[in-house]
């Protein structure tokens, strides 16, 4: 199916993808891991052990009764050495479990692949496998598999637009477990009740693209068929991706199950398929390990709470001191303050850059161009939310519909005079929130 | 390398990673896209004309560094929209003109017109039209004696505009350089309208390159055209209504005025409707100081006229679009 005539509107940030070629590597078990406790946008799981404990690969080790909220299990075998609180890359405290490995890897005993029977035992198994969703959100799988209006939902689309610069974490998933992409979307399929799943890939992919049409076709599935995306940016959000697909306007605070779709990240859907087969829980995660301050930039596998050192150490080292390590792709990543963080499970990439790549921003005065406003895909004025920002306006702010933005950078990333206006768009929306204007 | 840790990081709000094309990159193509005129200008006009557009430029840089330096701003002449503003000042004069008197419409379009206001960003008004219109009035003599074109067959050393000898007949007969003369740019007027073609280049280029938007020349040149047409439809004449129209947006300012000064980011609307209007207006002024003023030329007044009306068009556009995409939600 080719795209939609009409687009929204979009930037040519780069690509960057210089680890694409990299086949996946597994990062041998480092000495400690230190899993957060939280790994969802949820509510965080409280630590099921105490140290002393001994703890073997994919044991429960946190969990609450919270209803927005993704158990988390442990990574390794070994023994839990402490629970740690710790600043988090959002500011706030995290509570982390810290696990000795003893490299065994031995298994908990009873994992074994999840009986599936009906609609409730699909939803508990998506929960108990730890799921979140791993193209960067973190909203909790299990929920977002279990719509209020699940019999209004006729398309599920896999994501597999990577459109971040630098990350190849999805596209390798996409060549080496594509067989489980392809069993996941069809047990997520069944128990959804979609009749049409597409694979939304980007064009600068065909490789991707190529591999699933074939191995589609020599299956026989008829149901799924692949999309092909402009490679531009921000194609892989989830509300321009619903738009590029089916036509549809998903607006902010609409739940794409109203429109009858569900999107779920390729990554996602790779581990359940994995996961059906096994019954093994989101211990370990692939992602890119790139940028100038890295020494041998590849793509790994490496078990949830690594710290980022001892992934760079795998990764040769760093090149030089890094001045900027994020977590995610430069668009929407987060700059992280310290090497000594552990990754989590939707960590996709890690980027580290020297003082010449890592760009300090310095702000000069706006010309009023407009390229925030051609660069939004939803049309909106960010240079009108910085001005109506800079006078606490909260209901101008409202009015040119700030709520709209989901911060995907696009207007900061063209904007000439180097203007933060995505995090202007941010702290706008929080202006708005408070002040409570419906 | 072992036990060695990084937890100073630099922290920053995404995005991390930004264009290439900052203020100074996007003066630099704006700048790029006048090197037809100039090229065109010199090969009519001669010599003269690099030395005014010099004398311009550094008038205007000269001025937006000192105005920086006596009032301890940090420096901004980087940023190179003083050059702009001083070549396209230059484009608006005879290329006779006194270089003292250019050098006090490069203060008036720097200092009063923009740093006054708060530098570049702030100002209301193009500070290049600005500084035109107040040569103009001030030295009206100097800035509508034109030199001859190097193509002209006379021994005279100043010529007419095309629109100034449509002024000078009001309505009775006149004999006018042809639509073709008019578009490669052999005929007297300022440096840097004299060639439609030129302009046209530079103008594609922007467009091409995305630092302007088609909607403001477009409109302002189409609404030009369709206004002459009817007009001289109407009340006939010598030459036909389509000749006429073709006449008027080749002449004098209309196409240095719409694709560059029109087009200013400051000073023109950022919603797309914004800009369709603002166009029209320009057209429609233009066309009506031309017809019906003792002004044989109207392009900088209703740029300028339009400048002050670009808040409150730019105000009505997102109300437009922003008010009628929340009725839709609900």
């Amino acid at each position: 199916m080719s795209s939609n005539a009409k687009h929204l509107h979009s930037i040519d940030a780069g690509h960057y993808k210089n680890t694409a070629g990299c086949e996946t590597e597994v990062m041998p078990i480092p000495d400690i891991v230190k899993i957060s406790m939280s790994q969802n946008i949820g509510a965080p799981c409280k630590p099921l052990v105490k140290k002393g404990d001994e703890v073997k690969v994919g044991q429960l080790i946190g969990d609450t009764d919270a209803f927005v909220s993704v158990p988390v299990h442990s990574s390794v075998s070994g023994t839990v050495t402490g629970i740690e609180t710790q600043r988090s890359a959002m500011g706030g405290n995290d509570t982390l479990v810290v696990i000795e490995a003893d490299k065994k890897q031995e298994l908990a005993e009873g994992i074994k692949a999840p009986e599936i029977t009906d609609q409730p035992s699909f939803v508990k198994a998506v929960r108990d496998s730890g799921l979140v969703g791993l193209g960067g959100a973190s909203f909790p799988t299990h929920i977002k598999f279990n719509p209020k209006n699940i019999d209004d939902v006729h398309t599920f689309i896999v994501n597999g637009a990577e459109c971040e610069p630098f990350i190849t974490s999805d596209h390798r998933t996409m060549l080496e477990d594509a067989q489980q992409v392809i069993d996941g979307a069809q047990m997520i399929m069944k128990y959804l009740g979609t009749e049409q799943g597409y694979i939304a890939i980007e064009e600068n992919k065909p490789d991707a693209i190529a591999n699933f049409d074939k191995m589609l076709a020599e299956q026989g599935i008829s149901n799924i068929k692949t999309f092909k995306l402009q490679a531009r940016y921000p194609k892989g959000a989830e509300r321009v991706l619903i738009y590029e697909i089916t036509g549809k306007h998903c607006d902010a605070g609409v739940l794409p199950a109203d429109l009858g779709v569900i999107v779920s990240n390729v990554t996602s859907v790779a581990f359940f398929g994995q996961y059906l087969k096994d019954g093994v829980p989101l211990t370990k995660k692939r992602m890119t390990v790139d940028g100038d301050a890295v020494n041998t930039p590849k793509n790994i596998i490496a078990p949830i709470g690594t710290q980022i050192h001892d992934i760079m150490e795998f990764c040769g080292g760093y090149k030089s001191a890094p001045t900027k390590i994020l977590m995610g792709g430069p668009m929407m990543g987060r700059a992280i303050f310290s090497d000594k963080m552990p990754i989590v499970k939707n960590n996709n990439a890690l980027l580290a850059f020297s003082k010449s790549q890592a760009f300090i921003p310095e702000e000069t005065a706006c010309i009023h161009c407009g390229r925030c406003h051609v660069a939004c895909p939803f049309d909106l004025l960010p240079t009108g939310f910085a001005d109506a920002y800079e006078q606490r306006d909260a209901q101008r702010l409202s009015d040119l519909q700030v709520m709209q933005c989901m911060e995907c950078g696009s207007c900061s990333f063209v904007c000439p005079a180097r203007r933060p206006l995505s995090f202007m768009n941010k702290l706008g929306k929080g202006l708005v929130k408070e002040a409570g204007i419906k | 390398m072992e036990n060695q840790y990084y937890d100073n990081l630099t922290v920053s709000s995404s995005p991390h990673l930004v264009t290439g094309l900052d203020t100074r990159k996007t003066m630099m193509m704006v700048l790029i896209a006048l090197i037809p005129s100039f090229l065109v200008s010199i090969y009519v006009f001669g010599f003269r004309v690099i030395i005014l557009t010099i004398v311009c430029v550094v008038a205007s840089v000269f001025f937006e560094w000192g105005y920086n330096k006596l009032m301890k701003k940090p420096q901004t002449i980087g940023d190179l929209s003083a050059c702009v503003t001083g070549t396209i000042l230059a484009f608006n004069l005879p290329s006779s003109f006194p270089y003292w008197m250019a050098i006090i419409g490069c203060f008036v379009a720097i200092v009063v017109v923009k740093m006054l206001y708060g530098g570049l960003g702030r100002n209301i008004a193009n500070p290049a039209i600005v500084g035109r219109i107040v040569l103009l009035l001030s030295f009206t003599t100097q800035m509508t004696t034109w030199p001859v074109t190097r193509l002209a067959a006379t021994d005279a050393t100043t010529g007419a505009t095309p629109l100034g000898l449509l002024q000078a007949a009001k309505g009775g007969s006149v004999t006018l350089p042809s639509n073709m003369e008019m578009f490669l740019g052999f005929i007297g007027g300022s440096m840097g309208e004299v060639s439609a073609l030129a302009i046209l280049i530079g103008g594609a280029f922007l467009i091409w390159k995305k630092i302007i938007s088609p909607i403001i020349p477009l409109t302002f040149i189409g609404t030009v055209f369709v206004f002459a047409f009817i007009y001289y439809s109407i009340v006939g004449g010598d030459y036909s209504a389509m000749h006429m129209a073709i006449f008027h947006i080749c002449a004098g300012g209309v196409m240095l005025g719409a694709f560059f000064c029109a087009t200013d980011y400051v000073t023109s609307p950022i919603m797309p409707l914004g800009k369709v209007i603002f166009g029209i207006g320009c057209g429609v002024v233009t066309m009506v100081i031309r017809l019906w003023c003792s002004f044989p030329e109207g392009v900088s007044f209703a740029i300028l006229f339009m400048n002050v009306l670009c808040p409150l068009i730019d105000n009505f556009a997102i109300k437009k679009f922003y008010g009628g995409a929340k009725k839709n939600e609900k």
